[in-house]
């Protein structure tokens, strides 16, 4: 199948300052990309090139078929894009406000009417379609955002951090739409949270400082991202020497009597073989989880062990 | 050019969300209204001594021309008020990327901009002509000069607006666009100023001049060089505005 989108060689500067650096990727229906980076990394940049909202210093972008740069309309038909700030008149109520951009979009007074019945009732808003903008909370706002780019059914959608500024159950909400909305169409979002990733990407894309220092598929990152220690707490106090002798364990921080953190070899877990120690002592095991690294980590990681 | 009609009706919806449209409408009606009575009233008083002239100015040349002059004035003051948001105001509530990231070209986002402000201001000068319309109750009126008057007002309010329109664009902010908008109508409005005492050094400016072009049209003679003037007004400003959102996205 043809990739949704393809990219090669983007770069874009600022001035004398780099923003993006010889980014290339590609992205096939049924995929959801994640970009990941923290702040200032190029995220919003490079997402806002795919849009079409700049315009690369080099590289080519071509969204299903089209040329960003030779054949902007054609190819913004295929886009929907949600920005960092969700690009809302706050005085519209959310129909006229979908209608608006349905009417952008070129299409047909019915055609309009079902896309916006429809995404409505995608993004869970039909409670909420006569309410004006301005007068909703963060994650309602965020919501028409998202529903906003599905009005025209586009096959590639690019979502600047949705889930910024939702509470738990919202970013639940919206990862389980984006999920959905990922099984026929190309979608490629940022984000800093390595968990979100992890929990629904097919590919990842870590930019550092405006480069992609790591592009691969999900299985690849969770091969770096193991974890190589585990939380331990017991109801009663442990004797670390006894952890230490376990196979697989290479140091035991102590941090109290009833909690500590065990290394151990990314190769060799060590889980079970803690477990029956602790339950032979009769310390009563309260908690036992993998420490994930933390992406600054995965940074560390992935930049140490792969050359720029 | 089809997406520049929906942009327009979202300007104009944008305009009378807020009450500024209706208080400019509502203000600009009484002004205007009161000017349109004095001018009829003088007309009045001078009508026995218009009589006994042969070659006497009419209804419509007492009135109409002094209307839509004075109206002309006043849209200089008004216009930047209803310009300076357009482009502005989407680059500060973040609304512009939604424009960019559609499937419309630049050339269509500027042109729906200018004509939602142009719509607007194509209902005030509709009322301004609705009170010379009036005096059809008890007299007549040369239609040929009202339609010379209204065509002039039409094409100087779509000046104003496509400068407004390019001056939003690049602002920072819409107080800024609407000084530098006024300030430029001024300047334009006032150029060769002068020249009427004859021999200026200045007379070549008064060739750039909106009031000489504009006065030009509403004496009644439909000069293709005033047209032009006007036509060619409003193109450029609404290409450097094309221009400028173009230039904005490359790099530098």
């Amino acid at each position: 199948m043809a990739d949704l989108v393809q990219v090669s060689g983007l770069s874009r500067y600022y001035g004398k300052q780099c923003a993006v650096r010889d980014v290339s990727f590609s992205l096939a229906c049924g995929q959801v990309a994640g970009l990941l980076g923290v702040n200032g990394a190029g995220k919003t940049t490079l997402l806002q090139m795919l849009a079409g909202n700049l315009a690369p210093s080099a590289g080519r972008i071509v969204i299903n078929g089209f040329d960003l740069l030779q054949q902007p309309i054609a190819a913004k038909r295929h886009l929907g894009y949600l920005p960092d700030t969700p690009p809302l008149y706050l005085g519209l109520t959310v129909t006229e406000f979908l209608r608006f951009c349905t009417q952008l979009q070129g299409m047909e007074r019915l055609a309009s009417k079902k896309a916006i019945a429809r995404v409505l009732d995608q993004c869970g808003l039909t409670a909420v379609a006569k309410r004006l903008l301005g007068h909703l909370s963060k994650g309602y706002q965020q919501r028409v955002g998202i529903a906003q780019t599905l009005l025209h059914n586009p096959k590639v959608l690019v979502l600047d951090e949705p889930t910024v500024g939702l509470d738990p159950l919202q970013i639940r909400e919206i990862r389980e739409l984006i999920r959905t909305l990922g099984q026929e169409r190309g979608i490629i979002w940022s984000t800093h949270v390595l968990t979100e990733v992890a929990a629904l990407c097919s590919h990842v894309h870590i930019i550092h400082q405006g480069a992609f220092v790591f592009s691969d598929c999900i299985a690849h990152l969770n091969s770096r991202t193991e974890a190589s220690a585990l939380w331990v707490a017991t109801a009663h106090p442990m004797n670390s020497a006894v952890l230490l002798a376990i196979p697989g364990v290479v140091a035991v921080e102590q941090l109290t009597d009833v909690r500590l953190k065990v290394h151990h070899q990314a190769a060799l877990n060590p889980s079970l073989k803690i477990a029956e120690t602790v339950a032979a002592a009769g310390w009563e095991l309260l908690e036992l989880t993998p420490v994930y690294p933390s992406i600054e980590e995965i940074f560390i990681n992935v930049t140490g062990t792969q050359p720029l | 050019m089809k997406a520049a009609l929906p942009i327009a009706a979202q300007e104009l919806r944008l305009l009378f969300l807020s009450p500024l449209a209706w208080v400019i409408l509502a203000v600009l009606q009484l002004i205007l209204a009161y000017l349109f009575l004095n001018q009829v009233q003088i007309f009045i008083s001078l009508q026995p001594k218009l009589l006994a002239l042969d070659q006497a100015p009419g209804l419509t040349d007492a009135v109409v021309p002094a209307l839509f002059g004075n109206a002309g004035i006043i849209l200089l003051l008004v216009t930047p008020l209803l310009t300076m948001r357009s482009i502005c105001e989407e680059r500060r509530n973040k609304t512009l990327p939604l424009l960019l990231s559609a499937p419309v070209s630049l050339t269509e986002l500027v042109l729906g901009k200018f004509l939602g402000v142009l719509a607007l201001l194509g209902l005030v000068v509709v009322l301004v002509t609705l009170m010379p319309l009036a005096l059809l109750v008890g007299g007549s009126l040369d239609f040929g000069k009202l339609f010379a008057n209204v065509l002039a007002l039409m094409l100087l309010v779509a000046a104003f607006a496509a400068l407004g329109v390019y001056l939003s664009c690049i602002s920072p902010h819409p107080a800024v666009a609407a000084v530098s908008t006024f300030g430029a109508l001024m300047l334009l409005w006032l150029l060769g100023w002068g020249t009427a005492l004859g021999d200026a050094p200045d007379a070549w400016l008064a060739q750039w001049s909106l009031l000489r072009h504009f006065q030009g049209l509403q004496s009644g003679l439909l000069d293709t060089a005033n047209l032009s003037y006007f036509l060619a007004f409003c193109l450029l400003f609404l290409w450097l505005s094309v221009r400028h959102l173009a230039a904005e996205r490359l790099p530098g």
